[in-house]
């Protein structure tokens, strides 16, 4: 089912909740809802599963105006980060409560639920209450209650932040090849980036009521066109810094008091002759210069914190820039290392300090 | 295996009241901190209770005083049971407790609660607070409203705007419809106790099951029935028990409104003119006693059959901290 969303308004009182949001959700489609709590992307979802009212501006399921349709009506399935599972219905209940509802034949239900549990495995759960289960297999019900009733739309709000780390990665995945599988048109909402990243075909990327950005991960990833998306998206978060771009002897040069970085002709003219302008870099495109290898910048160890894989360090160059990035641990990088530094300057990024657009992409 | 068994034999083979005491003992914390709710239990209620029983098997009246008394032992219940107006009466408070809970206690505040939860949350609040007013008036004035509503024309309230303008006879309409008078009154001041603790039991329920109900496709009225009500089990049965109880023992406003005439005469309003306000001035306090202990009694027997019927156990969850 294709789902668009015109001028979405949401006002409670004077608080603006969703402000002319405008979405083309394809068929078939995942898309994630991204951004900080308090941004508006559960208001969203609760106005396109019809429990909340928009103040203004349009849902459309295939062309159709939903915006009256009561929720019975809409074919939608949900999942919530409590489970929301009826504590005096057994799991089987909880299962069928949609179909009870249908008034399907009682048959149909039993065979419906069986196939369901099976999916979900959660055959030998049927008879259990819901307070009898652990948190995974009670998002498993809940999943599955969303969906025996085959919607033609799912919606998730933040399904899996209840759950601890290692489970959320098994039930990432499994929502992931269910979708897949099922080809059901999806909407889900999370202020997890990599959840957003890993999951979805593309990524509604929301900030204080508005959209910021609408793309696929790569792109978000890879053009980010505000200043926004481009610290929210990515992980660890890209570094900014200030700096000013001059053209010196047919190259482009970003400078500041702490740094000279020569940059990529390509971005650095679109940055150049603009006064102070905002530098991104991703922790990942800096490396540490082997020995003979030119550097680009050199910086002292400020800070090494151990992520397993890797060590993020913090580098201070000159008095004030600080720049993270990754780095081995064998290589056993301690506080006041002196280490020289590479950066991968065609991947740098622009923004205007003013508007915190990008000045690469529009 | 013999070493166990010898272990049994010898705690077995301990006098009695030596095991008693080290229960005891075991229990000494629990009971230290049980005791000033004991305390309070036993003093105003179950000295009174027993003292009311005792009283029950006494010929104690205004006519023998607090001297001249005997024990009659159950005399006083073969009176109740031999008395001409025990099935009446009996019949009378079953009607009343049961019509009033029904209609006003349960039903009405459950009805009450439901509305202001499913309309914008300050209209819910003013609605309630007006159903607090007959609670809040002094119960004389509240009455003496009500008897003015009752009234024969040109004073009754509806007799003289609603009967008299459409043409129909009018009559003092407290003698014919008793009953309606005695379970609008109640009802009216009783439908707010239930409606407080239903209407914050409600909105106690998370909202993603209430979301999740009209996801999964149910009406409001679905909702209600599969979810809300349900969800509020507990509460039910509480209020219900409660109000059973309060409206059992209640006899104050049937006292001013109709003083027990036209037939509404209750077991409680019974107990209290025998013995402590009658007409004649010889106060029965053992008779009276009497009747007072079965309308205990009967209390116990219907909360006993609550928390069978609502499966009192099953809404109790264990308690997760450590026992002392």
């Amino acid at each position: 089912m294709e789902v668009h969303l015109e001028h979405l308004t949401k006002r409670w009182g004077k608080v603006v909740a969703v402000d002319d949001l405008n979405l083309e959700i394809r068929s078939g489609e995942f898309v994630a809802l991204l951004g900080p709590s308090g941004c508006g992307k559960t208001t969203t979802l609760l106005m396109i599963a019809g429990i909340y009212k928009p103040t203004s501006g349009y849902i459309r399921f295939d062309g159709r105006v939903v915006n009256k349709v009561p929720p019975k009506d809409r074919n939608v399935g949900m999942v919530f980060q409590s489970y929301a599972l009826y504590p005096h219905m057994t799991v089987y209940e909880n299962l069928t409560f949609p179909l009870k509802l249908k008034k399907v034949p009682e048959e149909e239900q039993r065979r419906k639920a069986r196939r369901i549990a099976e999916m979900m495995g959660i055959g030998h759960l049927l008879d259990r209450y819901p307070a009898q289960l652990s948190g995974g297999q009670q998002q498993r019900v809940a999943l599955g209650r969303a969906l025996i009733k085959e919607p033609a739309l799912l919606l998730f709000d933040e399904p899996l932040s209840n759950l601890d780390a290692r489970l959320r990665l098994t039930m990432r995945a499994e929502i992931k090849r269910l979708q897949m599988e099922l080809g059901i048109t999806s909407i889900y909402v999370t202020h997890d980036q990599v959840e957003a990243m890993t999951l979805a075909d593309r990524i509604a990327v929301m900030r204080e009521g508005r959209l910021q950005a609408f793309a696929t991960p790569e792109e978000l990833y890879e053009r980010p066109r505000t200043l926004f998306v481009a610290g929210f998206i990515g992980n660890p978060p890209m570094n900014f810094t200030q700096v000013e771009v001059i053209q010196q002897d047919g190259q482009y040069l970003a400078v500041n008091p702490d740094m000279r970085l020569a940059v990529d002709p390509d971005r650095g003219s679109r940055a150049a002759g603009r006064g102070r302008v905002i530098m991104g870099i991703r922790p990942e495109h800096i490396t540490l210069a082997r020995d003979g290898e030119p550097a680009h910048l050199e910086a002292e160890v400020y800070l090494v914190e151990p992520l397993g894989r890797d060590d993020l360090i913090n580098a201070r160059v000159g008095k004030e820039t600080h720049l993270h990035f990754l780095a081995d641990p064998a290589l056993k990088l301690r506080i006041g290392d002196r280490v020289r530094l590479r950066v991968d300057t065609s991947r740098v990024q622009f923004f205007d300090p003013e508007t915190e657009q990008s000045l690469l992409w529009s | 295996m013999a070493v166990i068994e010898a272990e049994r034999v010898a705690v077995e083979a301990r006098p009695w009241w030596r095991r008693a005491w080290e229960n005891l003992r075991s229990a000494s914390g629990a009971l230290l901190f049980m005791s000033p709710a004991t305390l309070l239990v036993v003093v105003f209620f179950f000295i009174p209770v027993v003292l009311i029983i005792g009283i029950s098997m006494t010929n104690m009246s205004t006519a023998t005083g607090f001297q001249n008394w005997k024990w009659v032992y159950l005399e006083n219940y073969r009176r109740i049971l031999k008395h001409p107006n025990t099935l009446q009466v009996l019949r009378n408070t079953l009607m009343y407790v049961a019509l009033t809970l029904a209609f006003f206690n349960v039903g009405m505040a459950l009805v009450i609660a439901l509305i202001t939860t499913h309309i914008p949350r300050r209209a819910g609040l003013l609605y309630r607070a007006l159903w607090l007013l007959p609670r809040l008036t002094p119960s004389v004035v509240y009455v003496m409203m009500w008897k003015y509503m009752a009234a024969d024309a040109p004073y009754g309230i509806i007799n003289r705007h609603i009967l008299q303008p459409l043409g129909l006879a009018t009559t003092n309409l407290l003698p014919i419809y008793p009953w309606v008078f005695v379970i609008l009154v109640n009802g009216f001041i009783g439908a707010s106790f239930g409606m407080v603790i239903f209407t914050s039991a409600i909105e106690s329920i998370p909202r993603e099951y209430l979301m999740a109900a009209l996801v999964d496709g149910c009406t409001p009225w679905q909702r209600i029935r599969h979810v809300i009500l349900p969800l509020i089990r507990w509460p039910l049965l509480f209020v219900t028990t409660y109000q059973t109880l309060s409206l059992l023992t209640s006899f104050e406003q049937i006292l001013l409104l109709t003083e027990g005439q036209f037939g509404t005469m209750v077991w409680s309003l019974w107990a209290y003119e025998r013995a402590l306000s009658n007409y004649w001035g010889n106060f029965q306090w053992g008779f009276g006693a009497a009747l007072a202990t079965v309308l205990v009694l009967i209390g116990i027997v219907m909360a006993v059959v609550y928390m069978r019927y609502f499966q009192f156990e099953a809404l109790i969850q264990e308690p997760k901290i450590e026992t002392l």
